[in-house]
């Protein structure tokens, strides 16, 4: 009962399908996810009403369905996408819908006084948001969305579902074969566990890099 | 025999040693009370006499049993020493009739309704019957620390140690707890008080004890360390402490 | 329609399986982690990242594929049960962690002082107060949870999802639809899932009592 270095091969092909959907959709999702916030906060009453409907239907429903929904379901209505298109979509709508919140959250959290104090020097709103509110919550919101990359990591594993060979889907594929469950999961369970790991670890790199002293990010990784 | 003997007590946190053998002893009765500046040691000598600081070296006898002993039975021996915190420490997820109550029901096993009748009369003690339905957040500082007192009592101690009961209240509500405090030093309870209330130590104490860097620089009674102290320290401190208070040594 | 809501009935009966599963272990290794000692302790902590840091999917495989293996069938339902609650145990394991940690040193200096001995204070003070400080961030992991069900899916349980997969292989233009009255349904779950949990966080309020302080 052992495991055959020739899958590495396939698992490691899957293994970069795997970042590269992650890093699509968190691209994605921050830049949707940013559009949602400012719609949500600075948007006016209809605009603030459709974002935030977006977004609790993202968050309140699950991802397998959501992702079932884009790929089978919108056949049906005529609509139909390739498997990579169908997972970054649901990958990156959903995580939109997640870092919207966290990035209205910090936006909230920033002082009020900083709008008025950016107001009086002259700014338009626009460049009081621009120069002033976001910056602050870009640096208030990064560990919520560090979190959500890790959180995408893992949960783009539900592409194999819909035929993608990202790690599980190569996994999947190898075990179909020989039915060696345990020894090929355990491995994809390794994989997973180091690339958190890795990724965790740059991340909180890149935190220390861009922290304002004395302005506290009320999260210090635990 | 004393009620509490207290022998060559020496803690160190780190490098830093706090308490550089101190002994002392109290008698049935007696109310002693200890002053010094602060970070001197003189929380941690208290937290040391009940364990909750183990001490480095040193031992600390109530009553005839060691406290101190390896196998001395320390739940017990804690339920006959009561203890009052600075910052009150009550138990939030109760009413303040439940935090005096729970010491009886479980760890002296007594029945609820002995128990509550108890802990009810402790409340009244302390004058605050009225207040037994109420949860430690709907209570100011002055009120949670009596309750806390009643929690104290309502194990029947021995003794009771008090680590700077007042320092953490709004100054018009010390008078409510000192209050409860000289009653309770009236009726012959024992008791060890660290304080800097200079009225309190020079009213009810029997003996004051000074501390400083660890060690005992000077005890006696109060009308001798106020008036004629023979360790100049003592006289410079308490000198600014009364200063400080406005009154006149 | 009658389908689907026979299969979120499943989702649901599964929902509270892996929860309690989750709640129990999740308990145990919390108190080990914060009271363990060291060894213990950092047991506690490698099984909480382990369990967290594999995504649900290859625990799900683990667990009903794996036995296969050695020749034993594990039925869908508990593989999912268990895959899905020892995850959910080590996410509960941190909230309750928190929470334990984030009660003052006093309460347990006060209880000691009384004369409980350790267990019986941890038992009678820190965990009744510890339970309610955990309540907001168990909520989060109920909603988190409740959509994660759909998950056991991909190990061939009876759920929802699946069964809206069987009414679009029958009926393919009413695919979307399913999907649709899918995703509502767990809109409904996950809102009267957290009216329920707040409800019961303000039934168990303390008075006067905030999440952050500790009653002096």
């Amino acid at each position: 009962m052992g495991f055959d270095p020739a899958w590495l091969g396939p698992l490691g092909r899957g293994l970069i399908l795997t970042l590269e959907i992650t890093a699509t959709c968190i691209v994605v999702g921050i830049v949707f996810g940013i559009i949602l916030a400012l719609g949500r906060v600075y948007g006016g009453r209809a605009v603030s009403i459709l974002c935030s409907l977006y977004i609790q239907f993202f968050r309140g429903t699950p991802l397998l369905v959501q992702l079932l929904m884009i790929y089978y379901g919108l056949p049906s209505w005529g609509i139909t996408l390739s498997p990579f298109l169908s997972g970054i979509l649901a990958l990156g709508l959903n995580t939109a819908a997640y870092q919207a919140e966290y990035l209205r959250g910090a936006i909230q959290a920033v002082e009020a006084g900083q709008l008025l104090a950016a107001r009086s020097v002259g700014m338009t709103k626009l460049q009081a948001i621009r120069h002033i509110i976001l910056p602050q919550a870009f640096r208030l919101v990064i560990p919520s969305w560090s979190n959500e990359l890790i959180l995408m990591l893992k949960y783009s594993s539900i592409v194999f579902s819909v035929t993608l060979l990202d790690l599980m889907g190569a996994a999947k594929r190898i075990v179909s074969a020989n039915f060696a469950y345990t020894q090929v999961f355990l491995v994809v369970a390794a994989f997973y566990l180091a690339l958190v790991f890795i990724i965790t670890q740059l991340l909180r790199l890149l935190e220390r890099r861009v922290r304002i002293p004395g302005l506290g990010t009320n999260a210090e990784r635990p | 025999m004393s009620l509490l003997q207290v022998e060559n007590i020496h803690k160190r946190y780190g490098k830093e040693e706090v308490l550089k053998g101190v002994s002392f002893a109290l008698e049935r009765g007696e109310t002693k009370v200890v002053i010094g500046p602060s970070g001197t040691g003189k929380s941690t000598l208290l937290r040391c006499i009940n364990r909750l600081t183990p001490p480095d070296e040193g031992r600390v006898w109530l009553d005839g049993s060691e406290v101190t002993a390896h196998r001395a039975e320390i739940n017990e021996l804690r339920t006959q020493i009561g203890f009052v915190f600075q910052h009150f420490n009550l138990f939030s997820h109760l009413t303040a009739l439940a935090n005096v109550r729970i010491g009886p029901v479980r760890v002296k096993h007594m029945k609820k309704d002995s128990a509550t009748r108890l802990a009810m009369e402790e409340l009244e003690r302390v004058g605050l019957g009225d207040k037994a339905n109420a949860y430690p957040a709907q209570l100011s500082g002055g009120q949670q620390q009596r309750v806390s007192i009643a929690r104290a009592l309502a194990m029947s101690p021995k003794l009771i140690l008090f680590d700077e009961p007042t320092s953490a209240l709004d100054p018009e509500l010390i008078g409510e707890v000192l209050y409860v405090m000289i009653d309770l030093a009236k009726s012959g309870m024992t008791m060890l008080v660290v304080t800097h209330e200079m009225g309190f130590a020079r009213s009810v104490a029997d003996e004051i004890i000074f501390m400083e860097h660890g060690v005992i620089v000077e005890q006696g009674k109060p009308q001798q360390m106020f008036c004629a102290p023979c360790h100049p320290r003592t006289g410079e401190f308490l000198n600014k402490i009364s200063e400080l208070y406005g009154e006149t040594a | 329609m009658p389908i689907l809501l026979r299969g979120i009935a499943i989702n649901i009966e599964l929902l509270f399986a892996l929860l309690a599963v989750g709640l129990l272990v999740g308990t145990v290794v919390a108190l080990l982690q914060v009271y363990g000692g060291r060894v213990l302790g950092t047991v506690a902590a490698g099984y909480a990242w382990v369990f967290r840091g594999i995504p649900a999917m290859v625990l799900l495989f683990l667990f009903y594929f794996g036995p296969s293996q050695f020749g034993l069938d594990v039925p869908p339902f508990l593989a999912a049960t268990l895959a899905l609650g020892f995850r959910s145990s080590a996410y509960q394991s941190q909230i309750f962690r928190g929470a334990l940690q984030a009660i003052p040193q006093g309460q347990m200096m006060a209880a000691r002082s009384l004369g409980m001995s350790r267990v019986r204070a941890i038992v009678s003070i820190i965990i009744p107060q510890a339970l309610r400080l955990s309540l907001a961030g168990w909520s989060n992991e109920f909603s988190s949870v409740a959509k994660d069900t759909t998950l056991a899916y991909v190990v061939g349980l009876n759920e929802v999802l699946r069964q809206a997969r069987i009414i679009q292989d029958r009926h393919y233009d009413l695919a979307m639809l399913a999907y649709i009255a899918v995703a509502l349904l767990f809109l409904i779950l996950t809102y009267s899932g957290n009216f329920g949990l707040g409800a019961l966080e303000r039934r168990l309020r303390i008075p006067g009592l905030s999440a952050r302080e500790g009653g002096g």
